[in-house]
């Protein structure tokens, strides 16, 4: 996976509450073979409806989608992370995310950041005219106007995110230990391996 | 001495590779079964980042959801293509992504093709006292065998294709002890129904149960494997049973199990596996058979269940407020009134199938109640789908086909069909489904579908009088 240490730019300061992974990406999309192309239906149904926020060239290429409480809700779909990576978004700025969304989206690579309401009032309204910069190192967000909200972050998964390893590198760090279990194994149950039917 | 273990405590510590301070372990994996619905975005993943299966020998991959039950091979053996563009993309991704990583894979129209948790027991696959996945939730059926078994999503499948293990937490134990016997014409499915009823759709969060006692030693294999099936629908992470001789009789000479001098070091391990005398769950929970009827669901949850000689329940009836407003909810989307009799309800259409009844005893039990007799005229749609083509082959040479075809039901090509709304076999909107399927929510069996749970011999009987019926009164 990528690094991320700092996305910067447009946002799109939807603000919605309680956006299930249904409203982020309707079931009729599940069945695809690729986490690419999602985002062609993402927010399908908002945005079929005309001026809506993510088809305004205002926002064309934001990186940043601000949301309100408990983002991500609903059916555990990891497609609902994809479909927005798919979308070119990089961070999800919410006061709140639901559990398994937050997991999804830090496996994707996908940055999901937490602050308090008024973090989120405020960064709504600057959104509207002007850039904001989401900065790793000093885990904060920032404004052109002096703003300044620091977040938290799972030291773990603030460390995978900043150095882009993935959950598998991590594990594969460990293929000594894998192969000495294999090993054993190997000796001790060689039953184990299947049978060649 | 050692402290005395549960049979989950004994796997568990035989599979850690490495123990991490927060708690979490990464723990082998011994056993992957792959279906093409969970498995294309893992494949693709992995192909980006160049990386292999590490250990294809331990994975088996077979097609199973999107398959339409419906003939595979037309006359002249050529395979007959699938409509829908996107099941036909699924199912060729797994087709080349099998072979393209060394993966053993069985196709759409080899006999031992099957609903993947229906083959990994019949193929000799699943076995005691291994740590085995799969991408969709009712892997816990291989705990039937004293597999520890649960289902992981895309990006797990795809690390465990990677490493052939996964990051986990420890689960907490659960006992379910079952006093007495079931009476006559009570089947594992209600019983597990019954459990799921008095544990909630919640009561096993963060547990691995064990099913213990004589009722479940008593129990066939086919019966274990439908209990332990639903263990997730009581939200456990898994549920297990322990081996005994019956499952090694199940298992001997299956395709896949040990062999010869194998085989008796094998059961030598797996006699030891057993939960101790003394050893300590975190939760016991004691059911009395006497109190298991033949049961049916009502609503929109698998806890919702009643005996079919029961009324649908009042929403008010709930202390939750919660459970009160979903139960008002379900009771909308089931078209059905509280205090109503549910032997009231008419179904117009039949479902045998399913991971969860699909098993040669499963078709027998309902073949029982149909010979000789046939389908309501009420009775639009009947299906039996057996789960696998080795099941099919068995049934039709006992000719449990005929009994089926000559009630008036259509005999199927083995698939999960009308469990899920992801094939052609859907329930149409507004009408209901007597299933031996496992989950009943909402649009499950196809939008606005309305799903009764039940068992086989429950199903058969429904067929037989066109509404939920209690099947003791056709068998007396
Ligand atoms: S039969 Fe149903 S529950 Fe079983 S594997 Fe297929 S879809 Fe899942």
């Amino acid at each position: 996976m990528k690094p991320i240490n700092r996305v910067e730019g447009r946002a799109i300061p939807f603000g919605q509450k309680n956006v299930d992974t249904d409203v982020i990406i309707p079931a009729k999309w599940l069945k695809t073979v690729s986490r690419e192309g999602l985002g062609e239906g993402a927010f399908e149904a908002i945005r079929a409806q005309e001026g809506n926020i993510f088809d305004d060239p205002e926002y064309a290429g934001a990186k940043i989608l601000i949301a309100g409480d408990n983002f991500g809700c609903g059916s555990s779909r990891e497609h609902a992370a994809w479909a927005l990576a798919d979308l070119g978004i990089t961070a999800v700025i919410a006061p709140s995310f639901s559990d398994i969304f937050s997991g999804n989206a830090f496996k994707n690579g996908l940055l999901a950041i937490a602050v308090p309401q008024a973090a989120v009032d405020r960064l709504m309204e600057v959104a509207k005219t002007d850039p904001i910069t989401i900065d790793m190192e000093s885990m904060s967000i920032t404004t052109p106007f002096q703003d300044r909200f620091a977040f938290e972050m799972d030291p773990f998964r603030h460390q995978c995110l900043v150095e882009g390893l993935d959950e598998i590198d991590l594990t594969l760090a460990k293929s000594d230990a894998i192969e000495r279990h294999e090993k054993r194994n190997d000796s001790a149950q060689p039953w184990l391996i299947p049978a060649a039917a | 001495m050692n402290q005395p273990k549960t049979l989950y405590e004994k796997i568990w510590d035989a599979h850690v590779v490495d123990q991490r301070d927060d708690g979490t372990a990464l723990i082998y994996i011994d056993r992957h079964l792959v279906h093409e619905v969970t498995s294309p975005q893992a494949f693709e993943g992995l192909r980006k980042a160049g990386r292999k299966v590490r250990r294809p020998d331990l994975t088996l991959a077979v097609p199973d959801h999107n398959l339409p039950t419906t003939a595979r091979l037309d006359a002249q053996g050529n395979k007959i293509p699938i409509a829908d563009p996107q099941s036909a993309a699924q199912l060729e991704a797994l087709e080349a992504n099998a072979p393209a990583f060394g993966i053993k894979y069985i196709g759409a129209s080899d006999i031992n093709q099957g609903i993947v948790h229906v083959i990994g027991p019949e193929q000799g696959f699943t076995l005691p006292g291994t740590t085995m996945v799969c991408g969709d939730s009712h892997t816990a059926a291989h705990g039937a065998l004293g597999a520890l078994a649960f289902g992981i999503g895309t990006s797990e499948v795809e690390h465990v294709l990677a490493t052939q293990t996964l990051q986990l937490t420890r689960s907490k134990t659960m006992e379910i002890r079952v006093e007495g016997d079931l009476g006559p014409g009570i089947s594992p499915k209600d019983l597990i129904l019954h459990i799921v009823g008095v544990l909630g759709t919640a009561g096993g969060t963060g547990h691995v149960i064990e099913y213990r006692g004589k009722v479940f030693e008593e129990m066939s294999i086919e019966g274990r494997l439908t209990v332990s099936n639903m263990s997730i629908e009581a939200g456990a992470r898994a549920g297990l049973i322990a081996p005994d001789d019956k499952t090694f009789a199940y298992l001997e000479g299956r395709p896949m199990a040990p062999k010869g001098a194998d085989w008796d070091a094998a059961v030598a391990y797996w006699k030891t596996l057993p939960t101790d005398a003394g050893a300590k769950f975190d939760k016991s929970v004691t059911i009395d058979a006497a109190d298991v009827s033949p049961t049916v669901t009502w609503g929109t949850s698998p806890e919702d269940v009643v005996p079919v000689n029961g009324v649908v329940p009042a929403p008010d009836s709930f202390s939750d407020p919660s459970k009160q407003d979903a139960a008002r909810k379900s009771l909308d989307y089931m078209g059905l009134e509280a205090g109503q009799a549910l032997r009231d309800v008419s179904v117009e259409n039949i479902f045998i199938g399913s991971c969860t009844n699909s098993r040669i005893e499963d078709l027998r039990a309902a073949a029982a109640i149909l010979e000789g007799r046939k389908k309501a005229d009420n009775v639009k749609w009947a299906i039996v789908v057996p789960g696998s083509g080795l099941v099919k082959a068995q049934a039709e040479a006992e000719g449990l086909d005929r009994i089926f075809t000559d009630a008036g039901f259509e005999w199927r090509e083995p698939g999960c069909s009308a469990c899920l709304g992801m094939n052609p076999d859907k329930v149409p909107a507004g009408e209901r489904c007597a299933s031996t399927s496992n989950r009943n929510f909402v649009g499950r069996q196809g939008p606005g579908a309305r799903t009764h749970l039940m068992s086989p011999a429950m199903a058969a009987a429904a067929a037989v009088t066109g509404k939920l019926t209690d099947v003791r009164e056709l068998t007396r």
